[in-house]
């Protein structure tokens, strides 16, 4: 096994209070020592001077596709994304073709990545109900053991409040927590976009931010009164944030993310009906932007994940109506996040790492979000300084679908390390 | 004209919509004349593309580019066939290769005239989409106003029936605002868009209140189906609060015109009483909309010479 020598990046390791410049000693796949003016040897050295060295990016929620859908993307090309993107670990959501609603389909996901991946842990995520139909408990037990992280019924949210409750209690039995796509489907009605000024000059039908806020606050009592956990996905409305904030403050356990589409874009990048603009939840307006940056800052939201979810161009390039939801979002994480949350003032690199690294380390309870002597080396360079110009053409995922196309932001990833092993490291 | 497609009426300015009425006028002679040919379009080829059922627009399209020497040639696609099918562009691509100067499209989505136009280099007429715009309708709506009442300029404009869904309120918000008239809008409250006082309107709490001193009371088509997805109650419920009467119509200018884009329910969102009265200018707008879609033609197709 190679043997590196990360030389005078600075460190940066929240979990363990650190930021400063180090060097690191990665060992057989480890963290072997971290100290000034550590020797090479024979060890191969990386120049880090200017740069930070900081865990892996872990994604709390993306979709890769694979099995089934695998002409949007699939657990070679995602994975490869993944790396791209700063990503040591992501959670990969259920809705493929079939569902990842039993063992066979779990097995699948991670025989795959383990074998033809490119060296990111893939972390499946199961389905709550058989096929996502919100009707019958899938085999969360038999799933477990096979390998899954979680359970969602993510992009088909569980309508009936009392299977949720069921699942959240026996779920908990296999050490399984929930991850909610919180929506009512009924108050999405047949909406495209959110619904404020842009959705009545653009004439498309409207999703009002209660359909997110209405199975929020349900998520939360139902996880309130069992006692147990829930982890909000996707949060985008200023009132969902302040939902958990309040929860959180009389002791539910809830747990919550936003993405970087939600702190970096609102829905009048929709003006001229480009598909690549339609997600769901949808963009929504400037004071919710803000208020989800509030809530990162102040750890009502614990994480940033990034629904990383690849179309094909053919799927985009059609009505609003007609677009396919989602924007492929592993090789933007990064820079968005950067440039609207560490760069405009609002929070440190160090928080940023938090929120990207640490923190969805410590829910997943998976290995890395930290550099501790001893820890796997799951780590990434990054050079928050350097200006980039993004360019879907030449994304790694197959989805080149972003409504961040051409635009201008900070921060490059240098290097991506699983495990000792360098999986990524950018064209110069 | 220098513009290469006509796909709303947001932005367009006032100079330019006066200069469509203006030639609209004089095309209305040609309508009027016994003998409807003229030589404006000859060589032209012009389609219509439609994804949604229509007889007046449709027709009026058709009869403007015929009376004009026009090629013309239509497309039905229903929507379904959209979603199964050939996608927007493609079909958009096939047409400009057999040399259509004019798509006329209309489309139940929003903003596909806007990704067809991209696409093509024939100019692109949007005859309504989805819920945003339908412009020459609201330029035949003013041609017709225009007329009788001399200017458009401080004018009261009461719209009445589902706004939400009409691409036909937009499109007269946005040209009749231009023009300097003042748009009151009413509606269920179900059936008003949200913050659509920020596009220059404003919203009466009563179709009375609407009504009070209107130079024109237009109303809107209410389908049935937006009772039954539970828009409200019943039609009986919707008459009683908010149908055009010969009531309500008195409560405006004594010669306020009574208008509709057609087609009507009548007795849901107007009397046939208030559709039918002296005030009522409803045929006249069939007339302005041959006239007004004669002059876009001929404008659009002159543009190489501008």
């Amino acid at each position: 096994m190679e043997k590196y020598l990360i030389r005078g990046g600075r460190v940066i390791d929240p979990a363990n209070g650190i930021d400063a410049v180090k060097d690191l000693l990665i060992v057989d796949g480890k963290i072997a020592d971290i100290g000034e003016n550590l020797t090479a040897g024979d060890a191969e050295a990386i120049d880090a001077s200017g740069k930070v060295v900081a865990p892996g990016f872990i994604d709390m929620h993306c979709h890769l596709r694979d099995p089934g859908l695998e002409y949007k993307e699939d657990i070679i090309s995602g994975t490869r994304a993944a790396a791209r993107g700063g990503f040591t670990g992501v959670c990969c959501m259920p809705n493929t073709k079939p569902v990842n609603d039993c063992a066979a389909v779990t097995r699948y996901i991670l025989e795959k990545a383990e074998t033809k991946g490119s060296g990111v842990h893939v972390y499946p995520v199961g389905a709550i109900s058989k096929g996502l139909e919100g009707k019958e408990m899938a085999e969360i037990g038999r799933m477990k053991e096979a390998g899954i992280i979680a359970i969602s019924d993510d992009g088909k949210p569980v309508s009936n409040s009392n299977l949720l409750r069921l699942a959240m209690q026996y779920a908990d039995h296999f050490g399984v927590f929930i991850m909610s796509h919180s929506e009512d489907k009924n108050l999405v009605g047949d909406g495209v976009m959110n619904e404020g000024f842009m959705s009545t000059k653009l004439g498309l039908p409207g999703i009002t931010r209660a359909a997110e806020e209405v199975m929020i606050a349900r998520d939360i009592l139902v996880a309130e009164a069992e006692g147990k956990r829930i982890h909000i996905c996707h949060i985008s409305t200023k009132g969902g944030v302040q939902l958990v904030r309040e929860a959180k403050a009389r002791g539910v356990r809830v747990t919550a993310e936003t993405t970087p589409h939600y702190i970096g874009a609102t829905d009048e990048w929709c003006a001229d009906y480009d598909g690549n603009t339609r997600v769901n939840p949808p963009l929504r307006e400037e004071s919710d932007r803000l208020a989800c940056i509030a809530g990162l800052v102040d750890g009502t939201l614990d994480a940033i994940a990034t629904d990383h979810a690849p179309h094909h161009e053919d799927e985009k390039k059609v009505e609003f109506h007609l677009a396919a939801s989602g924007f492929s979002g592993f090789e933007t994480a990064f820079c968005i996040s950067n440039t609207e949350l560490v760069r405009s003032g609002a929070m440190s690199l160090s928080d940023l790492v938090k929120l990207m690294s640490a923190n969805p380390a410590r829910l997943l309870g998976v290995p890395g979000g930290k550099l501790g002597v001893g820890d796997a080396a799951d780590l990434v360079v990054l050079d928050p300084d350097r200006k980039v110009v993004v360019d879907a053409k030449k994304f790694v995922s197959k989805g080149k679908n972003t409504p961040f196309d051409g635009r201008t932001y900070y921060g490059a990833v240098c290097i991506t390390m699983v495990g000792g092993r360098v999986i990524d490291r950018e064209q110069a | 004209m220098k513009r290469k497609d006509l796909l709303g009426l947001e932005g367009v300015s006032r100079e330019e919509i006066t200069s469509i009425l203006d030639t609209a006028m004089t095309m209305r002679q040609i309508v009027r004349s016994s003998n409807k040919k003229t030589a404006h379009l000859q060589g032209k080829s012009i389609v219509t593309l439609f994804y949604e059922n229509s007889t007046r627009t449709r027709m009026s399209f058709e009869l403007a580019s015929k009376y004009m020497s026009a090629a013309a040639a239509n497309i039905s696609a229903s929507a379904s066939s959209v979603a199964k099918g050939e996608t927007l562009i493609d079909t958009g691509v096939t047409l400009d290769q057999m040399g259509t100067d004019v798509i006329i499209i209309r489309h139940p989505m929003s903003g596909a005239p806007k990704l067809l136009a991209k696409h093509v280099k024939a100019s692109v007429i949007n005859a309504g989409d989805g819920m945003n715009e339908h412009p020459t309708q609201a330029l035949l709506d003013m041609m017709t106003m225009r007329e009788h009442l001399g200017s458009l300029d401080g004018i009261k404009v009461a719209i009445c029936g589902d706004v939400m869904h009409s691409r036909v309120a937009r499109s007269n918000i946005y040209g009749l605002t231009t023009m300097g008239a003042n748009v009151v809008l009413c509606a269920p409250p179900t059936l008003i868009p949200v913050q659509i006082e920020k596009l220059g309107c404003t919203v009466a709490d009563t179709i009375e209140d609407a009504c009070e001193g209107a130079d024109v009371v237009m109303g809107l088509r209410i389908q049935r189906e937006r009772q039954q997805k539970g828009l409200f109650p019943s039609v009986a419920e919707y008459c009683d609060n908010w149908e055009i009467t010969p009531e309500r119509v008195a409560l405006a200018k004594k010669h306020a015109l009574v208008m509709h884009p057609g087609p009507m329910n009548r007795g849901v969102e107007i009397a046939s009483s208030a559709a039918d009265s002296d005030q009522s200018v409803i045929t006249q707008q069939v007339e302005s909309g041959v006239a007004v879609r004669m002059a876009l033609l001929y404008m659009l197709t002159r543009k190489e010479q501008a």
